[in-house]
């Protein structure tokens, strides 16, 4: 250990001075959208929001559990695509994969160049949706939320590929071939428990990725109980009228009364927490991740 | 060499091919109907589109929908605004990425670093409906942070309406794409940070090399690689633009729509909203088409300088 040089130290407390403006830049906005959701209606209608909730009011909140019949199927509606999405998946993804590494069967060598070509070229947005609305017919189904673009890419089949050649040691498989296993049973008994790093990192950026979308049901999903959360925001964002319009669905509640300033900022806390929730205790996954597909990004 | 000898005359395992296929299909039926079907979708580009016959029996019209598109004037505001914005994220977002992950690298406490890491990385996993959000919360002209708040304390009454107004968004745009973007691109310069030798430091430090010579003559010239290679790979990309942050933050403003639609905006407003898919199709075709050329350019080039880094 070398004794610290002044330079060191001026160096080590610029960075920290540095890093700390940062992660406060990273955070304030959040700050203000919390504390203006626990004001009081009036009173960030009047003055606008503040970094301290002003006439501390949880009215929005209360809308929210009492009435927020249509949030509480967002919600509902959010987690079921986010659960069914990332599980179908991950298994897909990795159920390709793991063909793609059979040398010894004849075709698989083309498979694996076509699924290259499909990161290097898309039909792009006009005959995506007119497949999707016209043959597949997923316009308000659940489907229309699950399906389009977010269940599984090329990139992320190549990843699981590339981690099962150099993590799963062929002998092994060869061994297991000549034991008689079948191939579903060496895949679910030998592979996939073995490759539980990737397939965890994979499978918390689709979740994410589920969690925040809003551009499937913007394009699929026009059925107000077929709402996502996100979905439900970027209606509120656009249309500012929209709780007042759709007062009924949340209850009939008077609507002179609804606070609608707050309460889409209540809905928008509501939808982040779960993240910032788990999201520090999954922080290492998710730095892997982003190293891991960056460069083949 | 008796194993060679053995692959050369071994036959195909039917049993095996059968269940290798099986347990593909999912995937490739995905990949089939998501990706396939609309490439061959493209054509509706050259296709006058009648609903009663459908899709794949539109006649087709040759370029006619193409002359529509570049005589709506807005082909050129929208591919000007894609390519210089993406040359300024570009640009501003792996300086900011490399000096942040230089700093971070700098602090040596295990636990802070991990904080910082982790706060900085936090808006990257917001939404952008979530992050119109926020900037809607300093931004609004009637509750926002800005006009209720800091303008006042500089003495200014009149608020600022910030989505009526083209001169700020550029420089919103800027904010919020680097502000959500930063996180992500120094965890990846982090990495090739953390892989340099301590052993190059150690040396420069017996010679008396001062931090700064470090950074410079050390860390920098040792990210080229990395810079290159993430710099064409964004190139690559330069036709294609995020369309949650062109859609959500200027909160489709129509007043704005000079300085904030890209291509992928136009090619959303026009189907979904103006119902053309005439012109919606034609801008999304020229965007495959060019996107797909420059994609292999830039990984052509890669190839040629680092071939590790290359996707085929």
């Amino acid at each position: 250990m070398t004794i610290a040089t002044r330079e060191e130290k001026v160096v080590s407390a610029l960075a920290h001075i540095i890093m700390i403006l940062f992660s406060a830049m990273a955070v304030i906005p959040f700050w203000l959208l919390i504390a203006a959701s626990f004001s009081s209606e009036t009173y960030a209608t009047k003055y606008g929001y503040k970094f301290l909730p002003q006439e501390l009011s949880l009215s929005a909140y209360e809308y929210l559990f009492k009435q927020g019949g249509q949030i509480g199927m967002a919600y509902l509606i959010t987690v079921i695509v986010t659960v069914i999405g990332t599980t179908v998946g991950i298994l897909a993804i990795s159920l390709l994969a793991y063909g793609l590494v059979q040398k010894d069967i004849p075709g698989v060598k083309v498979v694996f160049i076509l699924i290259l070509v499909t990161m290097l070229f898309n039909g792009g947005l006009v005959p995506q949706y007119l497949i999707y609305t016209n043959t597949l017919h997923v316009k308000n189904t659940l489907f229309g939320l699950i399906l389009p673009n977010l269940l599984m890419s090329g990139f992320t089949v190549i990843l699981v590929k590339n981690y099962f050649q150099s993590n799963i040691p062929g002998e092994m498989l060869e061994a297991a071939e000549i034991d008689g296993a079948g191939q579903f049973n060496i895949f679910f008994r030998l592979v996939f428990p073995l490759s539980t790093p990737i397939l965890a990192t994979v499978g918390l950026m689709a979740a994410v990725s589920y969690w925040n979308d809003w551009t499937n049901g913007l394009y699929y999903i026009t059925d107000h109980n077929l709402y996502s959360l996100q979905q439900l925001l970027n209606e509120m964002n656009n249309n500012i009228q929209y709780l007042a319009n759709n007062a009924s669905n949340l209850g009939g509640a008077d609507i002179s009364n609804l606070p609608s300033v707050t309460i889409r900022l209540a809905i928008a806390v509501v939808a982040i927490v779960p993240i910032m929730v788990i999201y520090p205790f999954f922080q290492k996954y998710f730095a892997k991740g982003i190293t891991m597909g960056s460069v083949k990004g | 060499m008796a194993a060679k000898a053995k692959k050369k005359h071994r036959h195909i395992n039917w049993k095996k091919t059968i269940a290798i296929y099986i347990m593909m299909l999912p995937g490739m039926l995905y990949f089939l109907f998501n990706n396939y079907l609309p490439m061959a979708g493209i054509t509706v580009a050259f296709r006058r589109i009648n609903y009663r016959l459908g899709i794949w029996r539109s006649p087709f019209c040759g370029l006619e929908n193409f002359e529509f598109l570049f005589k709506s004037g807005s082909v050129f505001t929208m591919i000007r605004n894609t390519i210089l914005y993406n040359i300024v994220f570009i640009v501003l977002g792996t300086v900011l990425a490399i000096a942040t992950a230089i700093l971070l690298n700098e602090v040596r406490q295990k636990v802070l670093n991990r904080v910082y890491q982790t706060l900085i990385l936090l808006p990257y996993l917001m939404s952008m409906v979530v992050v119109s959000y926020l900037a809607y919360a300093f931004l609004s002209g009637e509750n926002g942070y800005i006009n209720n708040t800091i303008l006042p304390l500089f003495g200014i009454q009149d608020k600022i309406a910030f989505y009526q107004e083209k001169k700020y968004w550029p420089f919103i745009l800027t904010f919020v794409n680097l502000w959500k973007s930063v996180g992500f691109n120094m965890v990846i310069y982090l990495a090739a940070v953390i892989g340099i030798s301590p052993d190059y430091y150690e040396a420069a430090r017996i010679d008396g090399a001062s931090k700064w010579k470090q950074i410079t003559n050390i860390t920098i010239p040792l990210l080229v690689p990395t810079i290159i290679t993430l710099f064409i790979l964004s190139v690559g990309r330069i036709f294609y633009s995020d369309f949650g942050l062109f859609y959500q933050v200027p909160r489709n403003s129509g007043a704005i729509y000079d300085v904030t639609q890209t291509i992928d905006t136009f090619v959303y407003n026009a189907l979904m909203n103006q119902n053309n898919i005439s012109m919606s199709s034609a801008a999304g075709f020229i965007q495959s088409v060019v996107g797909c050329i420059l994609v292999l350019t830039a990984n052509g080039i890669i190839r040629k300088i680092s071939r590790e880094n290359a996707m085929f």
